[in-house]
């Protein structure tokens, strides 16, 4: 199974997701991103999903999960990148990802993050 | 007509990538590609956690007025469905997801079958047109 890596820069983690995901590795990267959560005291996350094709329900699910987490640690996560047609694909699925803020691009998400917006 | 298997998570991306390229190569729009691929992510999930392994087939198929399409069926042999009618309810779930699976992914397509009964499998087959 593939991992997706997890960089640290500053304060934030950045994940740029850039394969194609199967379940077991993104509970993995859930599990991941808690330990680097836990082990670094980050104030940020930002998941990059430019390179993501599909996002399906259970992908969706996760994504938001990451984002509960990420909140009991004090971190707040960010969606960049998401291409048109699986945001007009997740609408359509049901799917709203509450509780998961987006931005277009990593620097927007940045900013998010550093309070400039 | 294709055939892949579904036994396990990389088989799973396997029909993603597979559903990918046929919706391409027969004409379908990006977001149509994606909302089929969706689709088949979400069927072959199914299959898989579900039905305990099954088959995905992939067929490019012309409707009456010249459209063509890309029809899946996935199909497995595991405990079926003993209420449909709930199966396809929005919010409706196992307990393991979102419980919009089902009912989603018929949003996703242009036609959506479902056949199944408790004890003899399931087998969901879906179509998407070309515009």
């Amino acid at each position: 199974m593939e991992r997706v890596p997890i960089l640290k820069i500053g304060q934030t983690l950045f994940v740029s997701i850039q394969i194609d995901l199967q379940d077991e590795t993104v509970i993995r990267l859930q599990e991941d991103l808690a330990d680097e959560l836990a082990a670094t005291g980050a104030h940020g996350v930002i998941i990059d999903i430019t390179a993501v094709e599909i996002v399906d329900s259970f992908i969706g699910r996760m994504l938001t999960t990451i984002g509960s987490i990420s909140r009991l640690f004090d971190a707040e996560t960010v969606l960049v990148g998401m291409r048109p047609a699986v945001a007009i694909t997740l609408t359509e699925l049901g799917l709203s990802l509450s509780g998961v803020r987006t931005a277009l691009n990593a620097e927007k998400g940045l900013e998010i993050l550093n309070g400039k917006s | 007509m294709d055939e892949l298997p579904i036994r396990s998570g990389d088989d799973v991306v396997r029909v993603r990538q597979f559903v990918r390229n046929a919706a391409a190569d027969n004409g379908l729009s990006l977001v149509d590609q994606t909302k089929l691929v969706t689709a088949a992510s979400e069927l072959a999930r199914n299959t898989l956690v579900h039905g305990g392994g099954g088959v995905a087939r992939v067929e490019v198929v012309k409707s009456a007025n010249g459209r063509i399409g890309v029809k899946l069926d996935f199909t497995d042999e595991g405990p079926g469905i003993s209420d449909i009618d709930l199966a396809l309810t929005d919010g409706w779930t196992t307990g393991t997801g979102l419980g919009l699976g089902l009912s989603g992914t018929r949003r996703l397509v242009d036609e959506f079958e479902l056949t199944s009964e408790p004890g003899a499998g399931t087998s969901v087959v879906v179509v998407k047109w070309s515009r």
